[in-house]
């Protein structure tokens, strides 16, 4: 029971930050029906920003943890935003509305150029990060044979990840921009010709999106406490399925799909075998297809003549 | 002066990207990560961008006219189906028949032309399920890891090259009908994706699945084909060798001529196949499918079955072309069959314009075999190739050689 205990708690953690990452994806598809196969590797460059964050920080003399977390936090948010930004303009934006496959292409070239540019710079080998956050909380008695704990940096994950979502939720249902967002994914020809500037609100999707996977990034750095060049590919994978898993396109289906994924690869490690958890997550992204092809939440599409 | 602006804003955004990424470097010492700053980066970067926009903006109006300049004369009306590309593809046939007889058909060119032609016939493998029914399929290596294993493993028990040669193929394309029965009813990104996840649950079962697949250390020492019985080596007991049956002296070119005929007819076969297969009954249907499945189905087309034995048909080939990538290689692991090299595959699909088989020749020399001469720049290579990628699409989204040309042009004045 302990042991499931823990499990569920480090899947809810792992949860959150593929959550966050799939937001990304299903924001993108949802309005222009693109598969931004670079976004993991922004989450990839947000985890390197933070890393370089950290380092540039504590060299300035700042001690405090809070602090220097808050600013690393600015940091990684606004530094992988620009990113976001810069991919969409270079490489999609002049491929929106030609043949459907162009961008996907353009996508995956970008994905290449991100990892190896990260690799050319910052050199291939894996860069460690000191626990920055240590300690938690010890959920059962000290007598019981296995120590549940709640660690203080899944606390932080957790709840900057719901902080985050509800801050998100309202910027999409409140405010004029996330009108304008819900307006071009429902008709980009119309939300035109009403006066929206579609091309700002674009890339305003792609900023957030890369600002949410900044985030990640650093969750990503605090909580494996090693960063390299390639994780973004395997992170990336498995918030895309989450974010298939939760019905592309919708929000809370990303957030579900994310805690979802996060716990099946947390169970299926604890319990199953740890080198099959890829596995398992795509496994269920098969089932979850063939059975339910629109994802949990997504409506299903229909096609007509 | 607009020009100007728009490169003074992209050099900005370009320091503020290379600020972070470039101005600081995370280096690796005893003590740990070792910060190292190189602030006078920064500036660089941002001038190269701002002088590379600018010349593009300044460029853009010669290049719109260049881009849209029309086809001179009448609208012509084109009757049946252009001889052209018949032309082309025996001429290129022919040069690559002759090239290992030519006097720059050194060891060294082959093997490359080997790598290259691989491609080719992956490129051209995948181009049926892609290019000819239009479903994306992005875990296209996973099944050029079944044939290439399928082969590796029965070898293991003593069977030849050419004995499995076809059990490679049927494996595979055995695997693409079990993956492709539950799946091929999803709609395009969709089945993008699951293949993607088959490829990497292949891959994941690879790497661990060690008693049976050897593991991260794979499979070594896999033999090489033969020609007609005889092995290609110095010697042979029990065995005439190739030197000594054609009364040669033995060297070891040979063996890099024969692997490179064979792949040229592995490659040449997939092209003759889908090329025949596209004016049959299916490959009608597959062009069908692709533009409209709801019309197809109500034409009592079954999308399932016509799905299927496009999948089959072009795992079939990556099953054939793994087999000889086993050969050729000798050895291998899962390493060579990650995802980026389903992406290449399927880059070479689209980049040369789908449903193109000269582009996909094209397109194949254009992203494996250039890069190989730039062996040496090994770590600007995979930079240079994602960046080719995203070029090419945003300078021809179609593809370089657009396959489906329409059968008449209209001038622009004219088509009011």
């Amino acid at each position: 029971m302990n042991y499931f205990l823990q499990q569920l708690i480090n899947g809810v953690t792992l949860g959150a930050i593929y959550g966050l990452i799939a937001i990304g994806y299903t924001m993108v598809y949802g309005i222009i029906g693109m598969i931004n196969f670079a976004h993991g590797d922004i989450m990839m460059i947000g985890a390197f920003i933070s890393l370089i964050a950290f380092l540039v920080i504590a060299a300035l003399g700042v001690t405090s943890v809070p602090l220097a977390l808050v600013l690393v936090l600015v940091c990684a948010l606004f530094f992988t935003s620009a990113y976001g930004w810069a991919v969409e303009r270079v490489a999609y934006r002049r491929l929106r509305g030609s043949f459907k496959l162009a961008p996907l292409i353009s996508a995956i070239g970008m994905s290449i150029v991100l990892q190896n540019g990260v690799q050319l710079v910052q050199g291939a080998r894996v860069k460690p990060l000191a626990p920055v956050i240590t300690g938690g909380i010890e959920l059962s008695g000290a007598e019981s044979s296995y120590p549940v704990t709640l660690g203080w940096l899944q606390i932080v994950i957790i709840l900057l990840t719901v902080a985050l979502m509800a801050g998100f939720t309202w910027l999409i249902q409140r405010t004029s921009l996330g009108r304008a967002q819900r307006a071009t994914e429902q008709d980009m020809g119309m939300a035109m010709l009403l006066g929206i500037n579609v091309d700002r609100v674009i890339s305003m999707t792609f900023v957030i999106g890369a600002a949410l996977a900044g985030v990640a990034g650093l969750m990503v750095t605090l909580y494996y406490g090693v960063v390299d060049f390639y994780i973004g590919f395997n992170a990336g994978m498995k918030a895309f399925t989450a974010a298939v898993l939760g019905g592309i396109g919708s929000l809370p289906g990303a957030m579900l799909g994310g805690l979802l994924i996060g716990l099946i690869e947390a169970l299926w490690s604890g319990y199953g075998s740890i080198e099959y958890k890829d596995v398992a997550v795509f496994a269920v992204l098969i089932l979850v297809l063939m059975f339910r092809p629109s994802g949990l939440l997504g409506k299903p599409e229909v096609e007509k003549v | 002066m607009a020009a100007f602006k728009d490169a003074i804003l992209a050099g900005l955004v370009a320091a503020l990207l290379a600020l972070p990424m470039l101005g600081f470097h995370l280096g690796d010492s005893a003590q740990g990560l070792q910060l190292e700053t190189h602030l006078e980066l920064v500036p660089l970067a941002a001038a190269i961008v701002f002088a590379g926009r600018l010349a593009l903006n300044l460029a853009a109006p010669w290049l719109a006219k260049w881009k849209d300049r029309a086809p001179a004369g009448k609208p012509k009306l084109e009757t049946g189906v252009s001889r052209r590309p018949l032309y082309i593809g025996i001429a290129m046939a022919a040069a690559a028949l002759i090239l290992p007889l030519t006097p720059w058909g050194d060891r060294n060119i082959l093997d490359k032309a080997t790598l290259v032609l691989i491609y080719v016939m992956l490129g051209w493998g995948l181009n049926i399920v892609v290019g000819l029914a239009g479903l994306l399929v992005l875990g296209y290596a996973a099944f050029y890891a079944v044939g290439a294993y399928a082969f590796a493993i029965l070898s293991q028990m003593g069977f030849s090259f050419w004995q499995c040669l076809p059990i490679s193929g049927a494996v595979a394309a055995l695997f693409g009908l079990l993956v492709g029965f539950p799946v091929l009813r999803l709609r395009g990104d969709y089945l993008a994706i699951v293949t993607l996840g088959f490829g990497e649950i292949i891959r994941v079962i690879l790497l661990n699945w060690a008693s049976f697949t050897g593991g991260p250390n794979g499979i070594s020492s896999i033999p090489r084909p033969s020609f007609f019985g005889m092995p290609m080596t110095a010697s042979s007991p029990g065995h005439t060798t190739f030197h000594e049956f054609f009364d040669i002296p033995f060297s070891p070119v040979q063996r890099i001529v024969l692997l490179y005929y064979v792949i040229l007819l592995l490659a040449l076969v997939t092209n003759l196949v889908s090329l025949r297969i596209r004016r049959l009954p299916v490959g009608r249907a597959w062009d069908a499918l692709r533009e409209d499945e709801i019309a197809c189905r109500s034409l009592g087309i079954n999308p399932t079955s016509t799905k299927l034995s496009a999948f089959a048909l072009g795992t079939a080939f990556a099953g054939f072309a793994g087999c000889f990538f086993a050969t050729r290689q000798g050895f291998i692991s899962p390493e060579s069959f990650s995802f980026i090299e389903s992406a290449v595959i399927l880059a070479i699909v689209v980049l040369g314009g789908m449903g193109s088989q000269t582009g996909v020749v094209l397109a194949a020399i254009l992203l494996v075999g250039l890069p190989e001469w730039f062996r040496d720049l090994a770590q600007y290579r995979m930079i240079a190739f994602g960046g080719a990628m995203v070029l090419i699409m945003l300078w021809r989204p179609k593809g370089l050689l657009a396959g489906r040309t329409p059968t008449i042009r209209l001038n622009k004045g004219d088509a009011a």
